[in-house]
């Protein structure tokens, strides 16, 4: 059974804007994932300890010293608006 | 109706190491905007986090001087959410494993001590830093945003407190009692004005004797103790109003204008629950051996709360033990290297939190090292106890010692100002000056017996302070009570 999902929430939260159809479809596909997933679950894990990834790395760390920062000149070129070397961007508590 | 307020706190505390939490950018307060950045803290597509080590035994150094208990392993979540000063659209934190957890602070308010329990301190990464301009620069108003990245990644650490707090006043006192464990660790500037320590307040109310918790509101944007304090007990007022006026209180998250002294209501997109935590998969699991805490453990200094314990348990009365255990380290040392020296911890406490402490301020020299060692600091209360240099002459003497002079006793010799202690030589002065002030004698027949002060304040002049009041003041009453 695929899971029942708010689809048009989780658009949101993407801030994806999709059309009716296109939601309808995700949320057909996501559905199937997470149906997958649900079985993956029913798996015996109590003996494994939860990880995000398989290898058994721990304790993986950089010393604490500096290395040189881009310039400033070249990543502000890439953005399209900026002003006395910030970046600049639309408000930030517009109304949606 | 009898309300409870119910508070709990959350302190971001910015670390104070070389580089930044997950990068090689530098940690560096006022420079110049987006110049300390690069693909890991700017979130470009493939960039890679490194957690810095220094940061992660900070945060179990901050755990530990707070009493809670280092995880055995931790792990790094993914808190996911929209907003321009976060270029990832996550921030790297912490979710259902912190580093530390169960921890608590023992605060003082009006005399009495209370200990608040905190629930967990986590690792986490800062955000950049937007500036709102436009009609009057106000977040509300604001026509636009100004982002600087230089923030983005800092290391930070999150102590988060149980709702265990129940005035303004307490939460001023855990506010300040925390930032001075942290200022002590040495992990942060703990600088509430740069914002590299910053206080949310959770508050809510209840009736008293109830159990269960009200509606809780998040208050932000408090940079000192004192809006802090204001800004809990407005909160706590308002709260109350609207349940008095027959309203509920909304959960929501309120600004704290400090200028009009009210908080504000501040719309905000998602809840806790969007947030979509899951463990970050670029980032390893951390694994806090007992070897490893212990190490940490080793390099922890004395803690402020437990040098006032010290000072009292030395024999200081407590507000004397307050005053000398917040006074820089410098001083402190100076003090107790004294009382090592065999100086009275009462008399050492005094004079370095006073006259020591005011010379050094006159010359600004307060953080920097005090010429004056223990010893001298003794020397010199010997010779006031001994009676070789009268306490006012004594403020001299360690003038000259602070001026690189000599020791105690050499200065009080070559500036003449050890204690006349010839009875003959008082009895002249004495003489002298009576005779010098018929008028002052005159009074004091007439039953004006205050005017003696005056008169010993003559006598201490005219010998240069070498002589003992307390025997001038003697010699005077029974010349003018016997003539």
């Amino acid at each position: 059974m695929p899971v029942d999902i708010d689809i048009a929430h989780v658009a949101h939260l993407a801030r994806l804007d999709l059309s009716a159809d296109e939601l309808e479809g995700y949320k057909n596909q996501l559905g199937l994932i997470l149906e997958h997933a649900a079985r993956v679950q029913t798996l015996e894990s109590d003996a494994t300890m939860e990880n995000a990834h398989p290898l058994a790395l721990e304790n993986r760390y950089r010393e604490d010293v500096r290395r040189d920062s881009l310039d400033r000149d070249e990543v502000l070129a890439q953005a399209p608006e900026t002003r006395d070397g910030y970046f600049v961007v639309p408000p930030a508590l517009e109304s949606e | 109706m009898n309300w409870e307020p119910v508070i709990g706190i959350e302190v971001h505390v910015e670390l104070m190491t070389e580089s930044k939490m997950f990068c090689g950018c530098a940690v560096e307060f006022g420079a110049e905007p987006n110049t300390n950045i690069c693909p890991t803290c700017l979130g470009l597509p493939g960039a890679l986090p490194v957690p810095n080590r220094k940061a992660i035994e900070s945060i179990m150094a901050i755990g530990l001087a707070l009493n809670c208990e280092v995880m055995p392993r931790s792990v790094f979540h993914r808190k996911n959410y929209f907003y321009a000063d976060l270029p990832k659209n996550y921030q790297i934190s912490q979710f259902d494993v912190p580093v530390c957890v169960n921890g608590y602070l023992d605060i003082e308010v009006d005399g009495d001590t209370r200990r608040v329990s905190l629930e967990r301190a986590h690792m986490e990464e800062d955000t950049g830093k937007s500036t709102h301009i436009g009609e009057g620069g106000r977040i509300h108003s604001a026509t636009s945003t100004l982002l600087d990245f230089n923030r983005s990644g800092v290391p930070l650490v999150e102590i988060v407190s149980r709702p265990d707090i129940y005035s303004a006043a307490e939460a001023r006192a855990y506010a300040s009692g925390l930032r001075a464990v942290v200022a002590e660790l040495g992990v942060s500037d703990a600088r509430l004005e740069e914002g590299s320590i910053r206080f949310d307040a959770n508050i809510s109310i209840r009736p008293r004797g109830d159990e269960t918790l009200g509606t809780k509101v998040e208050i932000k944007n408090m940079n000192s103790f004192r809006s802090l304090e204001r800004a809990v007990d407005y909160e706590i007022q308002r709260q109350i109003e609207v349940v008095e006026s027959g309203g509920e209180v909304v959960m929501e998250t309120r600004h704290w204008d400090e200028e009009s002294g009210v908080t504000r209501s501040m719309r905000t997109k998602e809840g806790s629950s969007d947030y979509r935590y899951f463990m970050d998969p670029d980032l390893a699991p951390m694994a806090m051996s007992p070897q490893w805490i212990d190490e940490v453990r080793a390099t922890l200094p004395e803690l402020p709360g437990d040098r006032l314990q010290r000072y009292i348990e030395g024999g200081l009365e407590p507000a004397l033990a307050g005053v000398l255990s917040g006074s820089n380290k410098e001083m402190r040392d100076l003090h107790d290297s004294a009382v090592a020296e065999g100086a009275d911890t009462r008399e050492a406490a005094n004079w370095v939190t006073g006259e020591v402490t005011s010379w050094a301020r006159r010359h600004g020299s307060e953080d920097s090292e005090i010429p004056l060692t223990g010893a001298d600091l003794a020397g010199l209360l010997r010779l006031i106890g001994e009676g070789t240099v009268s306490s006012s002459a004594a403020k001299e003497v360690l003038d000259g010692v602070l001026g690189g002079e000599g020791s105690p006793a050499e200065v009080a010799r070559s500036r003449d100002l050890i204690q006349i202690t010839d009875t003959s030589v008082l009895e002249s002065a004495v003489d002298d000056v009576l005779a010098h002030n018929p008028k002052a004698v005159a009074d004091y027949s007439s039953g004006e017996h205050k005017i003696v002060g005056f008169l010993v304040g003559q006598v201490m002049a005219a010998t240069q302070g070498k002589a003992d009041p307390r025997a001038v003041n003697e010699l005077i009453r029974s010349r003018l009570d016997g003539s």
